[in-house]
């Protein structure tokens, strides 16, 4: 079987915004997400620069004490991200017990309450002080647990960990499924804590921008200045339907993905590979049918760190050899939102889609010898934007790549 | 503390933490058929019992408190 599989709903909650209007308009002015988080360096954090997540507010009109006690703070992302993308797909709670729909979404850690609850322990040696909640936020599996349970979600469920490609990878493994033939339906997705406990480890690389006294130019990707990258997070999601499905129903169709392609780079744990990328993106292109040329804009995975920047402009270059796409990373504006990454990316390149532009990779000043090769979108680029494709690589050489294209509006 | 300050405080931590209706809270209202406690919202009430009043609930001595009256005398019997 090979079904085709489209996009009928998504959902967003960045430090560009907690709407997909208010995201679109950030994305439009090429407006940072960044900021100071005074409380990181005191913690003892080397960079106290992070992307501004609001806080969700969940009341108990909307989820009952014991469901809220068991969300995460990615979790609670991720609610909020998934209760806009089912209401644009106009999926009721009257629809979701009715029909079955399955969930998969990149997360990789949720470091708040494993340490919260270890501080508990070393306090007062007595696992019933605890409480009912900190078990259902701890497992890696939270977003996917609770998400299931919120809304009667039935079909396929769990959470895939990939490092900063388990967003990416999640709608990948998504397509595939119902690509086959085996789930109709699909909520997916990737959801990031920003908490300062989660990001600690990562600081203790020095892989993080110290640039303080310009959070908002910190985020630099391909930039020859750049120092680091900026950890973010929130939650996107997008509801994954099969094509015929989303037309028997009356569904909007909002893109179709067409290509999904992954590699491992099979050498150092944080070592990026030109050879690992150029393989997952020809795999994506190979299985959408396109050719590079085909390709009006690529969401480049670029963080702002020195080596993996360098990397994938190198596989950029080979690949496309100078080819007519625009390029940009959106991380220059959200900062990396790690594994939230690459769900968050298709919902921003689905915006420029929707509104025939291509976001600008701003804080790009000065090309470096290998940026300089690249089609880089340095101001908001008005242009139709019809197939993108969207870069995602992790820790440990996971890469995944997808193309995405627009569908024409279906006739009534 | 005195007994009225206990069911003040009690009232108090079941109304705002275990978002129990206030007009549900009655000396003789039963915490799990009338009140809706149930062993999951236990699990959270020793954690804040001992926070509010210093002592740990032995699970054992909670057999036969099933009001939100017995709940008080329990615990002040524990404080007193």
């Amino acid at each position: 079987m090979n079904r085709r599989v489209v996009i009928t709903g998504m959902g967003i909650w960045s430090c560009l915004g907690t709407d997909l209007e208010t995201v679109k308009r950030s994305l439009y002015e090429g407006k940072s997400g960044i900021g100071l988080d005074c409380d990181r360096l005191t913690y003892g954090y080397r960079s106290g620069l992070t992307g501004i997540v609001e806080s969700p507010v969940i009341t108990k009109q909307m989820l009952d004490r014991h469901t809220r006690a068991g969300l995460s703070e990615e979790a609670q992302y991720a609610y909020m991200a998934s209760r806009q993308a089912l209401a644009q797909a106009c999926m009721d709670d009257g629809y979701l017990l009715e029909n079955e729909v399955g969930c998969i979404f990149g997360n990789d850690s949720s470091a708040k309450p494993v340490i919260e609850a270890s501080k508990i322990m070393d306090e007062k040696h007595d696992s019933a002080m605890l409480g009912y909640g900190l078990i259902f936020q701890s497992m890696n599996s939270t977003v996917t647990m609770n998400l299931s349970t919120i809304f009667h979600l039935r079909g396929v469920n769990f959470t895939l960990s990939a490092a900063c490609s388990s967003g990416s990878h999640s709608i990948g493994l998504g397509y595939l499924l119902i690509k086959q033939g085996l789930q109709d339906v699909i909520l997916c997705g990737g959801a990031q804590e920003t908490n300062y406990y989660s990001m600690a480890t990562f600081d203790a690389l020095g892989a993080f921008s110290v640039r303080m006294d310009a959070p908002m130019m910190a985020s630099r990707p391909f930039d020859r200045d750049r120092d680091g990258l900026v950890p973010s997070g929130g939650a996107a999601a997008v509801v994954l339907e099969d094509y015929d499905h989303a037309v028997a129903r009356g569904a909007t169709i909002l893109a179709e993905v067409v290509g999904y392609g992954f590699s491992g780079n099979g050498c150092g744990i944080s070592q990026p590979s030109d050879v690992g990328s150029m393989i997952a993106m020809q795999r994506a292109l190979n299985d959408a049918g396109l050719s590079c040329n085909d390709i009006d804009y690529i969401n480049a995975h670029a963080t702002s760190t020195r080596q993996g920047d360098m990397y994938e402009a190198i596989a950029l270059d080979r690949l496309f050899e100078g080819g007519r796409a625009w390029i940009s990373s959106t991380k220059s504006m959200t900062g990396h939102e790690c594994w939230m990454a690459g769900a968050s990316e298709i919902v921003y390149s689905i915006l420029m889609m929707q509104n025939d532009f291509v976001a600008p990779n701003i804080n790009f000043e000065n090309p470096d010898e290998y940026s300089a090769k690249l089609k880089i979108a340095t101001s908001r680029i008005d242009t139709h934007v019809n197939t993108v494709l969207s870069n995602s690589f992790g820790f440990g050489g996971t890469n995944s790549a997808l193309v995405i294209r627009k569908v024409e509006r279906l006739k009534s | 503390m005195n007994r009225k300050e206990i069911e003040e405080k009690v009232k108090e931590f079941l109304i705002e933490e275990l978002e129990i209706d206030e007009e549900k809270i009655t000396a003789d209202a039963k915490l799990k058929d009338e009140m809706g406690i149930d062993s999951l919202d236990f699990v959270d009430i020793v954690v804040i019992v001992e926070r509010n009043f210093g002592f740990k609930i032995k699970p054992e001595e909670m057999a036969g408190v099933d009001t939100f009256s017995k709940f008080c005398d329990y615990i002040e019997s524990k404080i007193g």
